[in-house]
């Protein structure tokens, strides 16, 4: 339903890199990253900060340009930002002057969609996301979960291939953050969209994503790329599985590893 | 206190042998709202201090009066002010002096904002902007728009032109470089997700971008309305056939310090008038942030 092709949402990335210019001197954040999503995976990226895992979701959302490499969506290069890949940052990107409804609308007032079709789209997605009761509320009214479920809607509304989470719930307090990952993997159930999400939280990692990337420092390069093996429906219990808890403690030592690394050369001067 | 620490993590390190005690000072007292940094008081607290403020160089003044120190031809008495109020008013003069003053801030300063905020707006979203008008109206700023009025005598006369003209000149370069810190607080998050979401850079621009920076944009307005307020009246004190500016110069030949209390009183009001109007607007159109 929806108008969705079986194939759509494959995002591909090939040898990608990207340089930065840091005080004169060229930085290498990635290098040579191979990556590929298949539709409706739900991919999690991990790595210590300086990793460069951030750049890559830009690039991805075409807000930056690779150095080197390619990113294509379903056969196409990624040559600019477009609705075709939802993005949802940590924080701070809703439009104050907007209620809730119409945050959420953005994009569909883009398209002139006539107003009782957006009205239809934006109510279901308000329901998708458990905001329908706060429909006309200002962002600053809401809490910070909350408002990362009006980013959420608001980008789906578009009906992304792809939808791609920058650290959505690194801001958001433990709670609220079980809540949102609740969240994330029902709409992700009930749309069948691509994921692809950037986090520095491997417990978050593991229990959203069918796959795991662990990204290595110095420049980010891809490390480790495995399969979650769990249920794919899956609640918070599962966190207290041995499986779960293996696989958490496998790619946190991956990760340790690399920022241990990283701090070591940092130490040595070598930045 | 001290715990007795068997493994030093730093070996190398000197020891905490022979540390005199910090110094010990009294916890400072609490104080009363009132002189408490950022503390919220109470809303007769509140009234009671906005009326002293208004009332407090009133009382001055009849006190100064009343004591007779100063000769009645220098400060006239709050009574002589208010008749010669009431006498301009009676003859009409204080209207159309006041309404020749209001159009020509409206004008000079109506076409200040006209050409400030789009400029701003330019100078803060794009970096070719800022490069290009930033140091010019750097340095313009910085020329006192009082001295422009010899320049503007030449060019344009002694008539309305080079009167709005000046307080164009005094309001402008501030009113851009205002807006363009206005229009520079947009996160760049937000642009960007909003590129995310299909917008081109036009409605990036139209719906992002000005009514995000709409609230800041009419603080820098009403900040500069009141530089304008100030160059109206030196403009008038120029060469002028009416305005309150004008009536100042005239009642100081006659040595008429009541009236030029008058007018004073006159001219506050009319500023306070204008800020509390903006400041409705700003926060009609600023409701959602906070």
């Amino acid at each position: 339903m929806g108008g969705m092709t079986p194939l759509a949402g494959t995002l591909d990335m090939r040898g990608v890199s990207k340089d930065f210019q840091e005080r004169g001197r060229k930085v290498r954040a990635l290098e040579g990253v191979d990556l590929r999503v298949e539709p409706g995976e739900f991919v999690c990226v991990v790595g210590a900060s300086g990793s460069g895992k951030s750049t890559l979701l830009a690039m991805v959302a075409g807000l930056r340009t690779p150095t080197e490499g390619t990113i294509t969506l379903d056969g196409a290069p990624v040559d600019g930002p477009g609705p075709d890949r939802g993005l949802v940052p940590q924080a701070g990107t809703l439009y104050p002057w907007r209620s809730v409804e119409r945050n959420v609308a953005f994009g569909l007032e883009l398209l002139k969609v006539d107003a009782a079709e957006r009205a239809r789209r934006v109510d279901w997605y308000l329901a998708e996301t458990g905001l329908s009761d706060l429909r006309t509320a200002l962002p600053r009214q809401l809490s910070g979960g909350q408002q990362q479920r009006v980013a959420i809607a608001r980008a789906l509304v578009c009906e992304p291939e792809v939808l791609l989470l920058d650290e959505p719930f690194g801001a958001l307090d433990v709670q609220t953050k079980e809540d949102m990952q609740v969240l994330i993997r029902q709409v992700w159930r009930d749309t069948g969209k691509t994921v692809l999400m950037v986090t520095h939280d491997v417990e978050e990692a593991v229990f959203l994503g069918t796959r795991v990337v662990v990204l290595a420092c110095d420049p980010g390069r891809v490390a480790a790329d495995l399969t979650v093996n769990l249920p794919r429906d899956r609640d918070l219990s599962v966190k207290r599985t041995p499986r779960f808890l293996g696989m958490r403690a496998h790619l946190e030592d991956l990760v340790r590893a690399q920022h241990q690394a990283h701090n070591a050369r940092v130490t040595a001067g070598d930045r | 206190m001290s715990q007795l620490v068997e493994t030093e993590t730093h070996p190398s390190r000197p020891g905490r042998e022979g540390w005199a005690p910090l110094p010990r000072r009294p916890r400072p007292r609490r104080t009363s709202a009132l002189l408490t940094i950022r503390a919220g008081i109470s809303k007769r607290s509140t009234l009671t201090l906005a009326v002293l403020s208004l009332a407090l160089p009133v009382i001055i003044w009849v006190t100064v009066w009343a004591l007779g120190v100063v000769p009645g031809k220098f400060l006239p008495s709050p009574a002589s002010v208010l008749d010669a109020g009431v006498e301009m008013a009676k003859s009409g003069e204080l209207f159309t002096d006041l309404w020749a003053t209001v159009q020509r801030v409206l004008l000079g300063f109506g076409l200040a904002v006209v050409v400030s905020v789009p400029l701003g707006l330019v100078m803060g979203t794009f970096t070719a902007g800022q490069a290009l008008f930033g140091p010019a109206i750097s340095v313009l700023r910085y020329l006192p728009a009082s001295a422009f009025i010899p320049l503007l005598i030449i060019w344009f006369g002694i008539g309305e032109p080079s009167k709005f003209l000046l307080l164009f000149i005094a309001t402008v370069f501030f009113n851009t470089l205002m807006t363009a810190d206005a229009v520079r607080r947009v996160p760049r998050a937000m642009i960007d997700v909003s590129y995310t979401l299909g917008a081109t850079r036009g409605e990036v621009l139209r719906k992002v971008i000005v009514p995000f920076s709409l609230p800041g944009i009419l603080d820098a307005i009403r900040v500069n309305a009141a530089a304008a307020w100030n160059f109206v009246v030196v403009a008038e004190l120029i060469a002028a056939t009416e305005g309150l500016g004008y009536r100042i110069v005239r009642a100081q030949r006659f040595m008429q310090t009541d009236k030029i209390f008058a007018v004073l009183i006159v001219i506050g009001i009319a500023g306070v008038t204008f800020d509390v109007m903006i400041r409705l607007l700003r926060d009609r159109v600023g409701r959602w942030a906070v």
